[in-house]
């Protein structure tokens, strides 16, 4: 609907400009000059020489950040690319995402940073963050240069896909990014405890007879990190909560002042355990998806902030890698291009949550948790935007998937909610025909 | 009556009248069983392929035996003598035997739900041998039709399932199968070995009771699972004579057993960790009647699952 391209100076007029700080959406104007916003202006039409695109209703709102993605690249490039994975995410209305450390070789040195991000500059279709790993080779035994991985970009430090089990390494890797000015992301989960697990331990894997992760895997790891942020004053990110006590927890933590902050996915939102039902092997994930209680407990703490900001766990597996045993596929689900439509279609559409909230919760929050810039629609940033609409019903077709991957169970679901496109500094990507 | 399932893949997913029809199709084949010509012509013409990813001697056998009896042809794969080794998948070597125009694949699996995944591009139909800690339907209808012959109804009895019933395939098949049935089913074990929230399994759940002497105390059977031997090594048990003094079945923890209760074993044994030699080896064993009844059992399956029907003239 929109023949917008590369046109850089422009007015968005008829827009329900969505700001997620003040919490309200409002009709308006937005001026785009050299792929900045210039100005905000209230319902005027304005008069100007400009290109004028007419949003025609749709929600305006920045663009929305992720902070836990995975790009596969270098390492598993049959898997996603830079290029692959962005394209997704511009499709999913992103417009920055942080990629996490578990590539090969390992985001563990500077030079792999440096790599990413040149990457991101030549084929990247949104803005790419660097997580940098915790440890050298994610082997959870001695830290990173944190001081040159910042140097060459990294924004935060992530073992993601492993918990430190060591508690001596994990004190001194929030000691030590204290001093450096980065959070430190944990993946919570006692590997003990958890030891081949396939999914959620509870009545569903009895029946399956799979091997299941109690939500205490989750739990120990969350209580004994906290602990740790208390006693260094570091600065900790929950990465992917799933557990109705994994949410009590941090919120009792941020009650006493800890520096602690989480995130929680799409799928943990919105997917419960018994979908395993079938063996099918795109509902497996890590952590698992848990039961109804859980899912209703992360609700409840996005609602009350405990839970900071939604984060997609985009987690590309080629069909080849899925297409095997349930205890032999890997865990993981893409994300990126359903984050939006799932939650506004089970959260917003059924009244949980207003739209504005989502939007926050999508942008403003998960940039702020790593201090990244982002989610603020505002003169004088840049105009990263989203271009959205609420009511749209749309069907994700296998077609339209822009990740390299195929490997999530909502091709076919129906949503309400669609992402028409992003801009980029100003410029425009769209899927929407 | 037709049978209208084109897979056997577990017994939570038949009705008590879909078990009742194999067992008493099965009933029929055992008399076959006990003729001269030990041979029916029912499967004439279809072709069974057994995948055994898993060592079994047992089942392999009894499947074997049941699809000879019927006249079948088979063909055999097992994990040790294919390209497995190789490196192929499960899905490209079932697509491979696909590709042979097979009718059933008879398939035994160390992952549970295999046979699941298996059902997602196969045509033909699936029987399940074993799926990891899933389902062993074969074994839990044998175990049945050996209990009904003996009591003549399945309501209204007692089982008690003793041992490892966390990694059992046959106890999850044995929990469906009976309580399906109308049978009252107790678990019995050390907790390390129960899988969480085991009372909810079956239809309308079972009793679990730690106490082996308790949870015999009113059984009309016992089943008794073999103990792996490998789950002694990740510790699941302290050590193999403290088990047999927990949970060992011997001739006098037996007594602690109604007069005349029953004891199965789908076998291999342990004799002397799970079971005492004279407990296997005694009156009240119906082990080897089990093994027997077996290849019955998978007649039945086979020929249902081919479409076959009991009041035709096949058994002839």
């Amino acid at each position: 609907m929109i023949s917008w391209k590369d046109k850089r100076d422009f007015w968005i007029m008829g827009a329900k400009i969505a700001d997620p700080a003040g919490g309200k959406i409002k009709t308006g104007s937005v001026l785009v000059q050299k792929g900045m916003i210039c100005e905000v202006a209230p319902q005027k039409t304005p008069e100007t020489d400009l290109p004028v695109l007419d949003a025609g209703g749709l929600v305006l709102a920045p663009g929305f950040v992720d902070i836990h993605t995975h790009l596969r690249e270098p390492g598993f490039e049959d898997k996603e690319t830079i290029e692959t994975g962005t394209a997704a995410a511009a499709s999913g209305g992103y417009t920055s995402i942080m990629c996490m450390a578990n590539t090969q070789p390992v985001v563990d040195d500077p030079s792999v940073v440096e790599y990413i991000r040149r990457r991101a500059e030549m084929s990247g279709r949104c803005r790419v963050y660097v997580a940098g790993a915790v440890t050298r080779g994610l082997a959870g035994e001695e830290i990173t240069e944190f001081h040159h991985l910042k140097k060459a970009g990294a924004v935060a430090l992530s073992d993601d896909g492993r918990f430190i089990v060591n508690s001596k390494v994990m004190r001194l890797a929030l000691e030590y990014a204290k001093m450096i000015g980065l959070p430190v992301i944990s993946h919570c989960e006692d590997p003990y405890l958890a030891d081949d697990a396939q999914m959620n331990e509870s009545y569903v894997s009895t029946r399956l007879g799979l091997r299941g992760a109690p939500a205490a895997s989750e739990e120990i790891a969350i209580a004994r990190d906290i602990r740790l942020a208390a006693l260094t004053g570091g600065r900790l990110h929950i990465a992917h909560v799933s557990t109705a006590g994994g949410v009590d927890l941090v919120r009792k933590a941020k009650k006493t002042g800890i520096a602690v902050t989480a995130e929680a996915s799409p799928h943990h939102l919105t997917l419960d355990e018994t979908m395993l039902e079938n063996y099918d092997r795109n509902f497996k994930v890590n952590p698992p998806l848990r039961g109804a209680r859980d899912i209703a407990a992360l609700r409840a703490g996005l609602k009350d902030g405990t839970i900071d900001c939604i984060a997609t766990d985009h987690a590309p597996h080629t069909e080849i890698d899925k297409q095997v045993e349930f205890n032999y596929a890997p865990s993981g689900m893409t994300g990126l291009q359903t984050a939006f439509a799932q939650l506004n279609t089970e959260l917003v559409e059924k009244g949980e949550m207003e739209l504005v909230e989502l939007l926050r919760l999508l942008s403003t929050a998960p940039a702020s948790v790593i201090g990244i810039p982002g989610g603020r629609l505002e003169p004088g940033l840049p105009a990263d935007l989203v271009l959205l609409d609420p009511k749209e019903e749309w069907v994700f077709e296998r077609s339209m998937v822009r990740s390299r991957s195929y490997n999530t169970p909502l091709i076919g679901k129906k949503f309400t909610g669609r992402v028409h496109g992003v801009f980029l500094e100003g410029k425009w990507y769209s899927d929407v025909s | 009556m037709q049978f209208n399932q084109k897979h056997l893949l577990g017994l939570e997913d038949l009705t008590e009248g879909q078990i009742t029809q194999i067992l008493d199709t099965a009933d029929n084949f055992k008399e076959v069983l006990g003729r001269k010509i030990k041979k029916v012509p029912a499967l004439r013409g279809v072709t069974i392929a057994n995948v055994f990813y898993e060592p079994s001697t047992r089942t392999k056998m009894s499947f074997e035996l049941a699809e000879k009896r019927l006249s079948a042809d088979i063909i055999n794969f097992s994990k040790a003598t294919s390209s497995v080794k190789k490196g192929e998948t499960l899905r490209d070597t079932l697509e491979n035997i696909k590709a042979m125009k097979v009718d059933i694949v008879v398939m035994r699996h160390e992952s549970s739900g295999a046979h699941r995944f298996a059902s997602e591009f196969l045509d033909c139909s699936i029987v399940n041998a074993g799926d990891g800690q899933h389902a062993h339907p074969t074994q839990g209808l044998l175990d049945m039709m050996t209990l009904r012959e003996r009591w003549g109804t399945l309501r209204g009895k007692k089982v008690t399932i003793i041992g490892d019933i966390m990694h059992s395939r046959v106890a999850r098949s044995n929990i469906w199968g009976l309580t399906k049935m109308g049978v009252e089913v107790t678990v019995c074990g050390p907790p390390t070995m129960m899988p969480v929230e085991v009372a909810k399994l079956g239809e309308g759940g079972v009793k679990l009771e730690y106490d082996l002497r308790k949870a015999i105390s009113g059984a009309d059977a016992i089943n008794i699972l073999r103990i792996q031997l490998e789950r002694q090594k990740s510790k699941l048990f302290p050590s193999m004579r403290e088990y047999f003094e927990v949970f060992g079945v011997s001739c006098d923890v037996l007594k602690s057993a109604p007069e005349g209760c029953l004891v199965l074993h789908p076998g291999p044994m342990n004799r002397g960790v799970e079971i005492a030699q004279e407990v296997a080896d005694g009156d009240q064993s119906v082990i080897l009647p089990q093994v027997a009844n077996g290849v019955a059992v998978r007649m039945a399956v086979l020929f249902l699952i081919a479409g076959g029907t009991v009041e035709g003239d096949e058994l002839n």
